[in-house]
């Protein structure tokens, strides 16, 4: 089984161009220095999806998995808690890992759209797992040898949980899509619906160009290759289908984000935001 | 499974030697002889312990979504995370005498089995996550490290285990306690009201007083439970007081005063009419905490059936080959 | 990720009643420390072994606290009966010439 080059080639391999975007649509406010963006893109993406998956806490499907889905919701938070630490030391505007995440708005915040998108059944939530935790392996193993040191370190520490995550989720995916009917048809339409959310995740844009002055050269469609292999590999197992002709979404790395992002943040920084100033 | 084949004829032998060895001390296992109504009063003790580790779960989750910085978002997911644990390792302790998991849980949904009362009240701000750490793991620290030394080895392993990580809980939500008594003003407040709300309910979770348990004396006599309700209460409002005094917040006791004669803590009465509406079902949040575990529970059969439904498959795959 | 011969101790879905899904037990054994022997933990629900292994991992071993974990389906585990316990075990206790104390060694030898 292979994958189908399913996605439009401007947005998932290749230079997308200021042009381009501005057809995609516009940009949100930006931070200055590009390393600060290219981390808040990766801090944010594990913040949310952290955020997501906590939201399952007490709601698990069997307690055993209750506890799994808070293990990988903390190494998340984690991983995000540190990039975006790194993020605002150098952005050198005096904002920490919790001004950045509580006090930025939507439009501010970097993360691709499929961790935004509502948790869904349990199949949906393990399905866009697998996605993510596959894309998140292949690139956090490029970044532990990238020539920014910080940067290097933390993906190092994170790919180590990621590979867990990845072994989690993918073994969830064959016993669904390989379980009975119902799980197999419901884990089906959870991976037709997350499909057009996996372009994003290997788009390159100019902040990627950018990044490549500090060390950061990553081979998008190198990666891209690997993450099909993985992907492909286990859906096999899993006797699940890749949907064709999709069109891929995109936007979250630019600030243009789903109407859910917002209604996830309002939860989120509810408190921080009531106590400005406070200390908790 | 627990009664050896051959026992029939002098039952009470059985029991003065069973009850020889606890009085020596000794930890009683799972093939061990054992008088029936001391299985049924542990399957009962221990499942009513792990439903309350698993409704636990819900007051405190609710505020994850919300938790104020990263640090407490990640504290506090762990610590909800412990309680499914601790529902986990209990339960097992439970399954080693005779009764599947499925069995007790539907015991809960069904409402045949209790849970703590104080999981019934809701948690109205964030300084509910302070003031549930120190209050109400504190008093299961009070009663479980007791529990640590029962008669039943699974049960006491459970508690052993169970214990090192309380601590944690415990000390995570004095610490929130601590950071909002020395913040502003809106959030010492919020402090105090929480502490106000939960102070006497976290009272009751230690439950009646031993005169109105009809059980109580078996239990102790079994080593089932170690100490009375009213000791394990006495000794919980003792270590709180000073701690209370340390961050400046008010216990709403009127009565409370210590006693020099008795190196107590008196305190106020407490309204049993309540604890006894909540017991009964009727308390804020019974309804919502049963519905909830029966959604997770309706929403996850489908996954628990797919699993079961592939390791089938791949049995019969391997078996074919 | 093996999938072995013994990944489902009691096949629960052909009898087709336990649709809730009720997962076999699994026995976990952690080991704390390079070296040190495995001690019994605690138990797991779940339908195969990889799936018991993660389970174990994630409830077992949070803190650190095993750099190695065993699942055994808790069917297959074979115990003595406690009614055993003075045949099979006493006879080891008056056995004295098992236990180095027993034998004399000249004075100011160091053996080991
Ligand atoms: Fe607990
Ligand atoms: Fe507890
Ligand atoms: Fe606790």
């Amino acid at each position: 089984m292979m994958v189908q080059q399913t996605t439009p080639e401007a947005a998932v391999s290749g230079v997308t161009t200021a042009a381009e975007l501005n057809v995609a649509g516009t940009r949100g406010p930006s931070f200055g220095e590009p390393i600060v963006e290219y981390l808040l893109r990766l801090g944010d993406d594990r913040l949310i999806l952290g955020h997501r998956l906590s939201e399952w806490c007490g709601h698990g499907p069997i307690l055993e998995e209750d506890i799994a889905l808070a293990n990988i919701a903390l190494d998340l938070v984690g991983a995000s808690s540190m990039l975006l630490g790194l993020a605002g030391e150098l952005e050198g505007k005096d904002r920490d890992a919790d001004a950045l995440a509580f006090f930025r708005e939507g439009v501010q915040y970097r993360n691709a759209l499929i961790v935004e998108l509502p948790r869904g059944d349990f199949g949906f939530t393990i399905m866009r797992q697998f996605l993510f935790d596959a894309y998140s392996v292949v690139t956090l193993d490029a970044l532990a040898s990238c020539g920014h040191a910080g940067l290097a370190a933390i993906a190092a520490k994170s790919l180590k949980e990621d590979k867990y995550h990845l072994r989690h989720s993918s073994e969830w995916v064959v016993r669904l899509g390989d379980g009975t009917e119902e799980s197999h048809n419901r884990v089906q339409a959870s991976l037709n619906e997350l499909w057009r959310y996996t372009g994003e995740l290997f788009e390159r844009d100019t902040i990627d160009e950018a990044v490549a002055a500090v060390g950061i050269t990553l081979d998008r469609d190198a990666l891209h290759a690997k993450w099909e292999s993985i992907v492909n590999d286990v859906l096999q197992r899993a006797t699940l289908t890749i949907p064709e002709k999709t069109v891929m979404a995109s936007g979250g790395r630019r600030g243009r984000h789903t109407e859910h992002l917002g209604h996830l943040l309002s939860v989120m920084q509810s408190v921080a935001r009531a106590h400005p100033g406070a200390t908790w | 499974m627990t009664q050896p084949t051959t026992v029939t004829a002098d039952e009470s032998a059985l029991v003065a030697a069973f009850e020889a060895r606890i009085a020596a001390g000794e930890s009683i296992e799972p093939k061990d002889w054992m008088p029936e109504r001391y299985r049924r009063q542990l399957i009962r003790m221990m499942s009513q312990h792990a439903h309350s580790e698993i409704v636990g779960m819900l007051p405190e989750g609710n505020w994850i979504t919300r938790a104020p910085s990263l640090r407490r978002k990640m504290s506090l997911i762990a610590k909800v995370q412990d309680e499914a644990g601790h529902g986990l390792y209990i339960y097992c302790g439970t399954e080693t005498l005779g009764v599947d998991r499925h069995e007790l849980v539907e015991q809960l949904l069904d409402g045949r089995a209790k849970y703590s009362s104080i999981f019934n009240y809701p948690t109205l701000s964030w300084a509910d996550m302070g003031v549930i750490g120190w209050f109400v793991d504190g008093a299961a620290i009070v009663n479980q490290t007791i529990l640590a030394k029962a008669s039943y080895g699974p049960y006491a392993r459970a508690m052993v285990r169970i214990c090192k990580e309380e601590n944690f809980h415990k000390r995570q939500g004095y610490e929130i306690c601590a950071t909002l008594a020395n913040g502003t003003p809106a959030q010492r407040e919020m402090l105090q009201d929480a502490v106000n709300r939960f102070w006497w309910p976290s009272l009751m979770m230690f439950g009646p007083s031993d005169t109105d348990s009809p059980n109580s004396a078996e239990l102790l006599k079994w080593r089932v439970k170690r100490k009375t309700n009213d000791e394990l209460r006495q000794r919980f409002i003792n270590l709180t007081v000073p701690q209370a005094a340390a961050i400046g917040v008010t216990l709403p006791d009127p009565d409370l005063k210590f006693n020099a004669e008795t190196n107590n803590w008196d305190f106020g009465e407490i309204d049993w009419d309540e604890f006894f509406q909540v017991i009964g079902g009727n308390g804020p949040c019974n309804r919502e905490r049963i519905a909830a575990r029966q959604q997770a529970q309706d929403e996850g059969e489908w996954v628990r059936a797919a699993a079961t439904a592939h390791a089938s498959k791949q049995h019969r795959t391997v078996q074919a080959a | 990720m093996a999938a072995s011969v013994k990944d489902s101790p009691n096949d629960i879905s052909s009898n087709g009643k336990d649709t809730d899904g009720q997962w076999s037990l699994w026995e976990v054994f952690t080991q704390p420390g390079k070296g040190a022997p495995h001690e019994h933990a605690g138990s797991v629900h779940a339908t195969d072994a990889e799936h018991a292994l993660q389970n174990a991992r994630d409830v077992y071993a949070r803190r650190g606290e095993a750099v190695s974990i065993w699942v055994v389906p808790a069917d297959v585990i074979v115990a003595s009966a406690p009614g055993d316990a003075g045949p099979f075990f006493d006879p080891g206790n008056d056995k004295a010439y098992r236990h180095p104390q027993f034998y004399k060694v000249p004075r100011g030898v160091r053996v080991f």
